[in-house]
């Protein structure tokens, strides 16, 4: 698939498959096209060209009702947790299967303290959003993302921001929900050590650009020079292109 | 899912099958709550049991519960692989009395 945001290509020939149960990471420096190409796995944008199949359907070509059907069986987790700040913790919880289910409120109630306790939350099911750490109101988009129990799970930097303790359990806990659950994920993140402990398999953006797709192993023995950039910290090489550069500095552009 | 019932011992026997799910699930809640409400001690035979998710281990909870209120037995039978695997993430084997096989009944 390709993408643009007006004039410029943002996803460039991007392809790759993810097997039933398999951990995905996608990784990259920031401005590489993760979160990008997250928003067009996810339905919310569409790409200028090529297709995205999602449990084998095209998603272009669902309908609304086919698409609300199939968001049932993916969980999104944002990078902030992206909690209605209206509601207590135990409500953005609940509101997938409030708003999805007709399961019985007991039933509810149990599901939702089960995965607050997977996320080391229980007790805190009557705070609101505001009053969460950082951390905490991950674990609660995370609590919320899984409620149902998806085939599929979407995570957006599940590490970005966690105190280094806190990141591991984070790590143990996706293996954790995929062993038991057989759950599908893509994961998006520049964490190195986290995903190197979670990845079956990595796929490598730069600008916009798939530069490699391979196991852990793989992508650390990787002889391309900017995932070794990547992996050992090392700044991007600047190339200088001396009339683009004058041409951004009068007149602007990119 | 399919839930077919014996009688083994003092417990009646339910045998789990296939998976239980948000589909399915109210099913089991349902079945599980009506033999407690009749008094019956209740034995939950999770050896055909491919997969239950979230739902259906809240009626498990739900239902172990209510057992306990009444002193009624309530055991699950035989979870090995995926299932077992639900019940260790969510510290459940420590709460449920979990059974590897009949003869140990």
């Amino acid at each position: 698939m390709n993408a643009h945001y007006g004039e410029r290509q943002v996803l460039k020939n991007v392809n790759f498959s993810v097997a039933e149960g398999e951990i995905m990471v996608v990784m990259g420096g920031s401005g590489s096209g993760k979160s990008t190409l997250l928003k067009h796995l996810l339905g919310l944008q569409d790409p200028t060209s090529g297709s995205i199949k999602l449990m084998g359907q095209n998603i272009a070509k669902l309908s609304r009702k086919q698409m609300m059907a199939l968001r049932r069986t993916m969980g999104v987790a944002f990078q902030g947790g992206a909690l209605l700040s209206s509601m207590s913790v135990a409500d953005n919880v609940k509101l997938p299967l409030r708003e999805n289910t007709q399961l019985d409120e007991n039933t509810i109630d149990i599901m939702a303290r089960l995965k607050l306790e997977l996320m080391n939350l229980a007790g805190f099911e009557d705070l609101m959003p505001a009053e969460l750490s950082g951390g905490m109101l991950k674990r609660a988009g995370l609590a919320r993302a899984v409620i149902m129990d998806p085939k599929i799970l979407f995570f957006d930097e599940p590490s970005a921001g966690l105190d280094p303790v806190t990141s591991v359990e984070l790590d143990e806990l996706i293996l954790q929900l995929r062993a038991a659950l057989n759950m599908t994920m893509v994961i998006v993140t520049h964490e190195l050590e986290s995903a190197f402990k979670i990845a079956d398999r990595i796929t490598v953006l730069f600008d916009g650009e798939i530069a490699a797709i391979g196991s852990v192993e793989e992508i650390k023995n990787s002889q391309d020079a900017r995932i070794q950039n990547l992996i050992n910290r090392k700044p991007r090489e600047k190339v200088v292109d001396a009339d683009a550069y004058l041409q951004r500095l009068t007149a602007g552009g990119v | 899912m399919e839930i077919s019932r014996t009688t083994f011992k003092q417990y009646e026997r339910l045998h789990l099958s296939g998976e239980i799910d948000l589909h399915n699930s109210s099913v089991l809640r349902e079945t599980l709550l009506g033999l407690l409400n009749a008094g019956d001690h209740v034995l939950v035979d999770f050896t055909q049991l491919a997969y239950i998710d979230s739902s259906g281990i809240a009626a498990l909870v739900e239902s172990f519960n209510v057992a306990k209120k009444q002193s009624l037995e309530f055991k699950i039978l035989g979870a090995t692989g995926s299932p077992l695997q639900v019940l260790e993430l969510t510290r459940l084997v420590s709460v449920f009395h979990m059974v590897e096989n009949e003869h140990n009944l």
